[in-house]
């Protein structure tokens, strides 16, 4: 240890994997991450517009469970 | 440097693997530590991992990390999003694991762990985790196209067509089964039931809290509901041991069944927000949860393993199922060595979400053998507990009767003592009247995670606490199943007839969807009926159903793999697949015609209907079937058995004929004839970040 100082990476890398971790549990549940998608829409499609987290989050609970999708393994 | 320690690192590690399994498979008649199959396992796995899998990536398939995937291709932030390779081992992992790697090993438990260990561990490495990488690959370099369209693409329509048909076959079975697994749990277990039903009210408060409180707020809700929950296990207890509540929620199988029935039909029509979705999320949670509470709980406890290696049902006269090693055990472990349902989500979300092609190796490989090992968990767990409380679980009452004093006189003719005290005990540490006949994998494997779980976190009455708790997870993704299974079974039946009337396909149309609905529920509601009413103990016949059905899908991707082997030129490596694909095909079809033309009547569907026949037109009555109306029963299910049979080695030998169709084309081919997507390079700039 001695007098070194805690690098500014290592809470990066803290704050990082709490970030995959809900990044991972939403994903499984079928809710992609929604700041990507906002940073995707702003730089690929600045004319379109964004859709909201709640109005974000229906549209793929639907995606996921309508039309027969979502059944899983056994 | 650092080659060289990976080096000595994978040699130590096959050392260990080495060492471990030559302790499992020569102590015999004594008992060994359950941690030799996790670390004989572990080490197999790695070393499969990176041997094996890598020559896969590298030579068979040529995996290009400058290859731009679907997900970078098509990127919307929806459906088509690059992801960090552990978050979507996170998602893919999830999708796969379910009920069926648990039941199967313990069900298989009844040979003794050994044949059990050697299958799940040989079966992942060589076929279960090169068919879900291999679909993986096949899927993203065109594009992320599902199971079926991939068939029909590489072999033609009709082989598409056969494909999908088979899909909706085995949709049934698993719905029919998983749903007799719950039957069977719940059946006489007051606090079992009560808990199941207060999911219903906890899912829909979440459902409602994140359609109109605050929307989309997963995480804190999850956690309410799982709060909600562990009250209602404990609620549950109290509710049992009510003279006046613990009545009201005693249900025989059969209401139960009607009871699932119902349900089907009624949660398949509700929007998905209310119900399914936020059950979803909790038996996502609770799944994921409780395996990893599992694995820590064996590495902490280090439970011994009383079931012998090897038992003398190896010789195909088993209580809990009939048949031999070859073929039944690889029909029985099912999922968790090779399993056909992987292949849909290696081709339906998964590949959609790749950033790189270099990451399907971690996903597509390492995923099945993550899910090989949860199987490897749930085989330690019923390999702990007493064999004669095993077999006095699992084993049907026309084998073993049904009072304590018989089924344990009869278990320990076996050679597996066992007092009525020590089963009643067993019963009323876990909260339960009775733990006879209780055959369907839950509730054994149940007892084991309960023994562990208590040994970690010891207490007075929490041997039922746990023992329900496992109850309620196995039940709440099976449910999950049930509902979603019915959609998309709804989904598949309304395409298929509407082909001959095009109004059923409109699904905005209630009179379409109910119809639809009605329809799959009753195809699985009459498989699930017949299985609980069977004399016989319905788990002996539709579980190898359930496992034929898996274990053929899986030779259908593997078949698909090797015709695209072939198709891109790569014969010399197409045994990579060729090889599973034969071993499968050879068991499916072997098992297949075992059930239908075997003479012995406990085994083959024909001859049991030809001897209950016999019996009803001399006025007998044969045992298992108490009243003429049972006997009547027995020669039909014997038949619907016999044809559902039937049109599995149909399906199997289509798919196996036009396979070699298409690779005999192939071959005459000078050129590569597959249907991949052009190359597109990578812009490194767009993973980025991940």
């Amino acid at each position: 240890m001695g007098t070194a100082l805690v690098p500014i990476e290592y809470y990066r890398a803290h704050k990082r994997l709490w970030r995959r971790m809900v990044q991972a549990a939403r994903l499984c549940c079928g809710v992609p991450d929604y700041d990507n998608y906002v940073r995707h829409m702003l730089e690929k499609h600045p004319d379109r517009e964004v859709m909201s987290y709640p109005v974000f989050f229906r549209e793929r609970q639907e995606a996921r469970f309508g039309g027969g999708k979502g059944f899983r393994c056994c | 440097m650092k080659t060289m320690l990976g080096r000595l690192f994978f040699l130590l590690l096959s050392v260990a693997g080495a060492i471990s399994l030559g302790v499992i498979a020569l102590r015999r008649g004594e008992q060994i530590n359950a941690l030799w199959i996790v670390v004989a396992a572990t080490s197999i796995f790695l070393v499969a991992y990176r041997c094996y899998a890598r020559f896969i990536a590298n030579k068979v398939m040529g995996l290009d990390g400058t290859r731009a995937t679907p997900a970078v291709l098509n990127n919307d932030g929806l459906d088509y999003v690059p992801t960090n390779k552990h978050v979507l081992f996170g998602h893919h992992f999830a999708a796969i694991a379910g009920a069926g790697p648990l039941v199967g090993p313990v069900l298989a438990a009844q040979l003794g762990y050994l044949p059990s260990v050697l299958w799940l561990v040989v079966g992942a490495a060589l076929a279960g985790a090169v068919q879900d990488f291999m679909i993986l690959f096949i899927s993203s370099r065109r594009n992320g196209r599902s199971l079926g369209e991939l068939v029909r693409e590489e072999m033609g329509p009709v082989a598409g067509v056969i494909a999908l048909f088979g899909a909706f076959l085995i949709m049934i079975i698993i719905l029919a089964v998983l749903a007799m697994v719950v039957v069977k749990a719940l059946a006489a277990s007051p606090w079992g039931m009560f808990t199941v039903v207060a999911t219903m009210p906890i899912a829909i408060l979440m459902g409602l809290y994140m359609r109109h409180v605050r929307p989309g707020r997963i995480g804190e809700v999850s956690l309410a509901g799982l709060v909600l929950l562990l009250l209602s296990i404990w609620a549950g207890g109290h509710v049992a041991a009510d003279p006046v509540w613990g009545p009201a929620f005693t249900f025989t199988d059969v209401q139960i069944t009607w009871m699932l029935i119902g349900y089907g039909f009624v949660a398949s029509v509700l929007p998905v927000w209310l119900l399914l979705a936020p059950r979803d999320y909790l038996s996502t949670f609770l799944k994921i949860g409780t395996i990893l509470a599992l694995a820590l709980g064996i590495l902490f406890v280090m439970p011994e393993l009383k079931m012998p290696a090897l038992t003398q049902f190896a010789d195909g006269s088993g209580p809990v199922w009939k048949g031999g090693i070859f073929p039944f055990l690889f029909i029985t472990i099912a999922c968790g060595a090779v399993s056909g349902f992987h292949a849909l989500i290696s081709s339906g979300t998964t590949p959609k979400l790749l950033a790189n092609e270099q990451h399907a190796r971690y996903i597509g490989y390492g995923g099945m053998l993550a899910e090989s090992f949860v199987a490897i968990m749930a085989l330690v767990a019923a390999s702990i507990i007493e064999p004669g409380v095993y077999f006095a679980m699992n084993s049907p009452a026309a084998v073993v009767g049904s009072d304590v004093f018989g089924v344990a006189a009869q278990v320990s003719s076996w050679g597996f003592t066992i007092t009525p005290e020590q089963l009643q005990a067993v019963a009323h540490d876990i909260g339960e009247t009775s733990i006879l006949a209780r055959a369907g994998g839950a509730p054994t494997l149940a007892v084991g995670i309960a023994q562990i779980l208590h040994s970690v976190l010891p207490g007075e009455n929490m041997m039922a606490f746990w023992y329900h708790f496992a109850i309620l997870f196995e039940a709440l993704f099976i449910l999950t199943a049930v509902d979603a299974g019915t959609r998309a079974g709804r989904f598949m039946l309304q395409d298929l007839l509407g082909n001959y009337v095009p109004a059923l396909r409109r699904t905005d149309s209630w009179t379409a969807n109910l119809i639809g609905t009605a329809g799959c529920v009753a195809l699985w509601g009459y498989l699930l009926h017949q299985g609980v009413t069977d004399p016989f103990g319905g788990v002996q016949t539709l579980w190898p159903l359930f496992g034929i059905s898996n274990q053929m899908l899986a030779g259908i991707a593997l078949m698909l793999s090797t015709v695209v082997l072939f198709k891109m030129k790569r014969d010399r490596y197409a045994w990579v697949c060729m090889v599973p694909a034969a071993w499968l095909l050879v068991c499916t079809t072997a098992a297949g015609l075992i059930k239908i033309f075997d003479g012995d009547p406990a085994q083959g569907f024909l001859a049991q209907a030809r001897r209950f026949r016999n019996g009803i037109d001399a006025g007998k009555i044969l045992a298992p079937a108490t009243t003429e109306g049972q006997m009547h029963q027995i020669v039909t299910n014997a038949y619907v058995n016999a044809g559902l049979t039937l049109l599995f080695l149909f399906v199997v030998l289509g798919i196996l004929a036009y396979s070699v169709k298409a690779i005999l084309a192939a071959r005459r081919n000078p050129q590569r004839s597959d249907r991949e997507t052009a190359y597109t390079v990578l812009d490194p700039q767009q993973i980025a970040n991940l």
